[in-house]
């Protein structure tokens, strides 16, 4: 089975974010690059569908230098190949672009299964995965926390999340995935397996070895812009109710009934 | 329905249109009203003539029913090749669809079918009034410059601004509850078409084996009061505490990712920057000490309520109300006094 998981490596969003002057970015300086969340448990079930069915793992990310550091970390973990997908003229692609990128070196270098997170936790758009599927003409099943190989590899059983609670769908493969926070919980990277990333040769591709054309790709070919990044107003320190217990409990469900009007 | 209009895609559940499908029609509503426009509505599905009254007094131009048995249930499949020729047909300008499981499926599929600009999760919306030099840019839309579009990214903890260029439609998903639904009763009444759709059932490659719910009644994102619990709740047991006050209020329970993390709450309780973003009428923080992450994912909430031991909790910068007291002490009278 050849099965690739897309990653993308985003800012660490644990730290504190401030928006730089201009409000179009966020200030990168003492900001960590991380492998996106959902990206990283796509990782893993790659190598979990490995492991019980065979095949090989192919990890590719699309961005600057520093996106080598994410594919190193998920062949740290057991992948078995690395793919970066790196060119000036990628910059600033917006999420179909950044699909229709994938989909030239999906086609080149032939797939099974892929699996993405179900979005990106900095801009969150949710759409390289679904988007992808449909540039390749696969089905995609969106959201998923459990996904099963049937016996002849040929279809895949995944529970994808719904509003109402989870179903249970079956998809002929190749199929594209995209992975909900819960399915797994990311192993760490053993040491020989450290090793191993440490050594493997990343193999990279710029947008002329993809076949891909001048203005195909980046800012200037995106159909969406950024105007302006911003702070959510603040919430205001409301009031603190004194008293014991019972007229601190009395006294909240008054205001909510008479004030608030909540309840 | 006239080249140009707003098209809300219904979505619809055991009969009835979601409440995220009327909150679509009323940013429609202000969307078309403001670029002098029509609004025309979609239902998909199988015997969905009688959802067409549920909506035909929003205010909209026309609704079509479009009817297959291949539609009864969801599948992308389905639903794009009954929509794709639809979309082509009637050249709609902006296509707005509720940002749930359905429409987060959907919408980027169908913007990709489109080759055109899709937009999730928009939580605001503005329109500019027209202006014959609008545009910055190249690109062909004909509202170029003038609506613009507020999104939450990195999780609800910042939100960007963004504008569209290029063909039309543009595809735009709507965060539950940050548009009002239509007021009023409207006097006009919509043109209503049905429309059978010949679908090839071999386009259809997903199969639905099965459906579990374990979701009773509303899910965290739809509902008036949400009540999550964190890490001072200290353990499942405290979550069923937090349960029957939901019981009583009518409120559903969440979870910080504290919670989530010791195994307390499924992750699809989770509220915050990983998980589900709500904005209830009331949102009661038990346990919960406020990082930014849980914030980041509630903040739009209408009326907060903190509980917590430690009055320097930052939950209680953000709460309207706020005891400082202990949660075991604080819920058991909360409950008793609610029952009363």
């Amino acid at each position: 089975m050849n099965i690739i998981a897309l990653i993308k490596q985003v800012p660490d969003t644990a730290v504190d974010l401030k928006i730089n002057t201009e409000a179009t970015d966020i200030m990168y300086q003492d900001i960590p690059w991380v492998i996106n969340p959902y990206d990283e448990y796509a990782v893993e079930e790659a190598l979990r569908i490995k492991e019980k069915n065979g095949g090989s793992v192919t990890v590719i990310s699309m961005g600057p230098d520093r996106a080598a550091d994410i594919i190193r970390s998920s062949i740290a973990m057991g992948a078995d190949d690395g793919i970066h997908l790196k060119d000036a003229a990628f910059d600033g692609s917006d999420a179909y672009r950044a699909a229709f990128i994938l989909s030239k070196i999906a086609s080149v270098s032939g797939y099974d299964i892929i699996l993405a997170g179900k979005q990106a936790v900095d801009d969150g758009w949710g759409q390289v995965g679904p988007a992808l599927a449909e540039i390749l003409n696969i089905p995609s099943v969106s959201s998923i926390l459990k996904l099963e190989i049937s016996e002849d590899k040929k279809t895949a059983t995944a529970h994808r999340e719904i509003d109402e609670g989870l179903e249970i769908v079956e998809v002929p493969l190749p199929a594209l995935f995209t992975i909900q926070q819960g399915i797994n919980k990311p192993r760490y990277a053993s040491l020989p397996g450290i090793m191993r990333a440490k050594k493997k040769e990343i193999k990279v591709f710029n947008a002329d070895e993809l076949g891909i054309s001048q203005g195909e790709t980046g800012r200037e070919a995106s159909l969406i812009m950024l105007r302006k990044l911003f702070k959510p107003p603040e919430r205001k320190k409301g009031e603190m109710l004194k008293g014991n217990v019972m007229s601190a409990v009395k006294e909240l469900i008054n205001r909510l009934r008479n004030e608030a009007k909540v309840i | 329905m006239n080249s140009g209009n707003i098209l809300v895609i219904t979505e619809h559940k055991e009969g009835a249109v979601t409440s995220g499908t009327l909150e679509a029609i009323g940013a429609g509503r202000y969307v078309s009203d403001r670029l002098n426009t029509g609004l025309s509505v979609v239902v998909l599905g199988s015997s969905i003539s009688a959802l067409s009254s549920a909506i035909s007094n929003t205010g909209i131009d026309n609704i079509y029913l479009i009817e297959n048995h291949l539609l009864t249930q969801y599948t992308s499949d389905a639903h794009l090749a009954a929509l794709y020729p639809f979309i082509k047909t009637n050249e709609p300008s902006i296509i707005l669809i509720p940002s749930t499981c359905l429409g987060r499926d959907l919408a980027p599929k169908l913007a990709a079918r489109l080759k055109t600009a899709y937009l999730s999760d928009v939580s605001g919306i503005e329109v500019n009034v027209p202006s014959p030099l609008a545009g910055e840019g190249k690109g062909e839309g004909i509202f170029e410059g003038q609506i613009l579009f507020t999104r939450p990214v990195y999780g609800g903890r910042l939100l960007s601004t963004v504008k569209c260029r290029g063909e039309m439609p543009w595809v735009v998903t709507l965060r539950s509850r940050a548009f009002e639904k239509p007021a009023a009763p409207a006097s006009k009444s919509p043109k209503i078409e049905t429309l059978p759709v010949d679908i090839d059932s071999s386009y259809i490659r997903t199969i639905i084996k099965n459906m579990e719910k374990t979701q009773k009644g509303l899910g965290l994102t739809d509902a008036d009061i949400v009540i999550s619990g964190g890490r001072g709740m200290k353990g499942t047991q405290g979550f069923k505490m937090l349960e029957e006050l939901a019981g009583i209020l009518g409120g559903v329970v969440g979870a910080s990712g504290a919670a989530v993390d010791a195994g307390w709450m499924p992750h699809s309780a989770q509220v915050g920057q990983t998980g589900k973003v709500v904005s209830p009428k009331l949102y009661i923080a038990c346990g919960i000490s406020g990082a930014p992450q849980h914030l980041a994912g509630m903040s739009t909430s209408k009326c907060v309520v903190a509980i917590n031991k430690d009055p320097d909790a930052p939950i209680f910068k953000a709460a309207d109300y706020g005891i400082a007291g202990d949660i075991f002490e604080v819920l058991p009278v909360l409950i008793e006094e609610l029952k009363r």
